[in-house]
């Protein structure tokens, strides 16, 4: 016992209390577990989607299905999610800045941030919403696909069944992150994180919201790109 | 009390001494090199349109663009998300996981790639089918669709779709 003792008196291991061996605190590493799980949710998703589509014959070409850009009559493939995809990176970039100001007890640069943030989740969601819309008015739902094979031949429903259950998914993500970050704006407004003397609620939102674009990042490339 | 604080918020209570314009650098560095890596993904993306579907350099530059969205995701969580400048055992709990998605990726697609090879060995009558023209309902619509313009699925003549379609039914007509 004595032996042991002694050993701890060397050596206090980081995990023997009284401090923080991750160095983060409890919110934040929930935070990354929560989005640990959601990415296996989504990869559940995207991983089916890859399953199917190797064991269909043919599917359909995406620069056929999505090509269409709003004031645009002719076609313009790859367009319109280009513009989504640059949205959300840079509302990510406008999130890093406010965690970082955060940082800094920078309450302006925070308000400031965190607005340009909730409004490029607003236009990707109003992105999103016109592309649901066209697609629907082009007979695409779930269930319904209108989209022949890149060759010409029978296409099945898988296509847009997928299509609509994982961007409607991501999309949801990133209504619930728009929700957040105004949760976050209300109580930077009311001086909540003064008070408290830290940002680091920010930082956690800030965790989420950058997961969304992450997620975009693996979307984008295997509905539209491949 | 001090301490309890500290346990609280991981010991990040009070502003680090660091330099706000070199993360402020760093940020913008990486914003940089997200765009260019979309841009160049874009670019596969337009390059590859025009190429036949089951080409071998179409699977190429699919490969290629996977490899970009994983150089892109790299990017996201270590540097946006902050992973790369916590504590190494902090990562590893996030990492280690994940390579869980190597089997789940590798064991999946390659279940559905064979159960297309052993239908098709099976089944040849699928495979046939599968060489059908898509038809295009005329009047027959489907649920949830209630103005009859929407049951008009109008594919716009200059889509390769539409034009292999009637390239199709064209040849068969000829056949006939």
């Amino acid at each position: 016992m004595a032996h042991t003792a002694a050993l701890h008196t060397e050596k206090p291991s980081k995990w023997s209390g009284g401090s923080s061996p991750f160095k983060v605190e409890y919110g934040k590493l929930m935070m990354w577990f929560f989005l640990l799980s959601d990415s296996f949710t989504f990869g559940g998703l995207l991983i089916s989607y890859g399953t199917t589509r190797f064991a269909t014959i043919g599917w359909p070409d995406p620069n056929v299905a999505f090509n269409k850009f709003p004031g645009i009559s002719g076609n313009a493939p790859l367009a319109f999610v280009s513009l989504m995809t640059f949205i959300l990176i840079i509302s990510s970039v406008t999130m890093v800045l406010a965690v970082q100001a955060g940082k800094e007890m920078n309450k302006k640069d925070v308000v400031r941030y965190l607005i340009l943030t909730i409004l490029g989740g607003l236009i990707f969601l109003s992105c999103q919403a016109w592309e649901w819309n066209h697609l629907y008015h082009e007979g695409a739902w779930w269930g319904a696909n209108p989209f022949a094979n890149s060759n010409g031949t029978q296409s099945t429903q898988n296509f847009t069944n997928f299509f609509f259950t994982i961007t409607g998914f991501h999309g949801f993500h990133v209504f619930s992150g728009v929700c957040i970050n105004v949760i976050m704006l209300i109580m930077t407004l009311c001086n909540k994180f003064e008070q408290r003397g830290h940002y680091l609620m920010i930082e956690k939102a800030g965790l989420y919201w950058h997961f969304v674009d992450l997620v975009w990042v693996f979307v984008f490339t295997c509905f539209y790109l491949v | 009390m001090s301490n309890l604080e500290q346990l609280e918020s991981g010991g990040h209570t009070h502003a680090h001494a660091f330099d706000s314009k070199k993360v402020k650098r760093e940020i913008w560095r990486i914003t940089l090199y997200l765009s260019i890596l979309t841009v160049v993904e874009l670019l596969l993306g337009f390059l590859m349109m025009p190429w036949p579907e089951d080409s071998l350099k179409r699977h190429l530059v699919k490969g290629v663009v996977m490899a970009l969205m994983l150089w892109k995701a790299f990017y996201i969580i270590a540097y946006f998300m902050h992973l790369r400048h916590e504590v190494r055992n902090m990562i590893m709990v996030i990492a280690i996981p994940c390579i869980l998605f190597v089997w789940f990726i590798s064991a999946f697609l390659g279940d559905g790639q064979s159960y297309k090879n052993l239908r098709a060995r099976m089944d040849p009558y699928h495979v046939e089918h599968a060489q059908l023209p898509m038809e295009f309902p005329a009047e027959e619509g489907h649920e949830g669709h209630e103005t009859p313009e929407v049951h008009k699925m109008d594919v716009p003549a200059a889509s390769p779709a539409a034009a292999a379609h009637s390239a199709i039914t064209d040849s068969t007509k000829k056949a006939e």
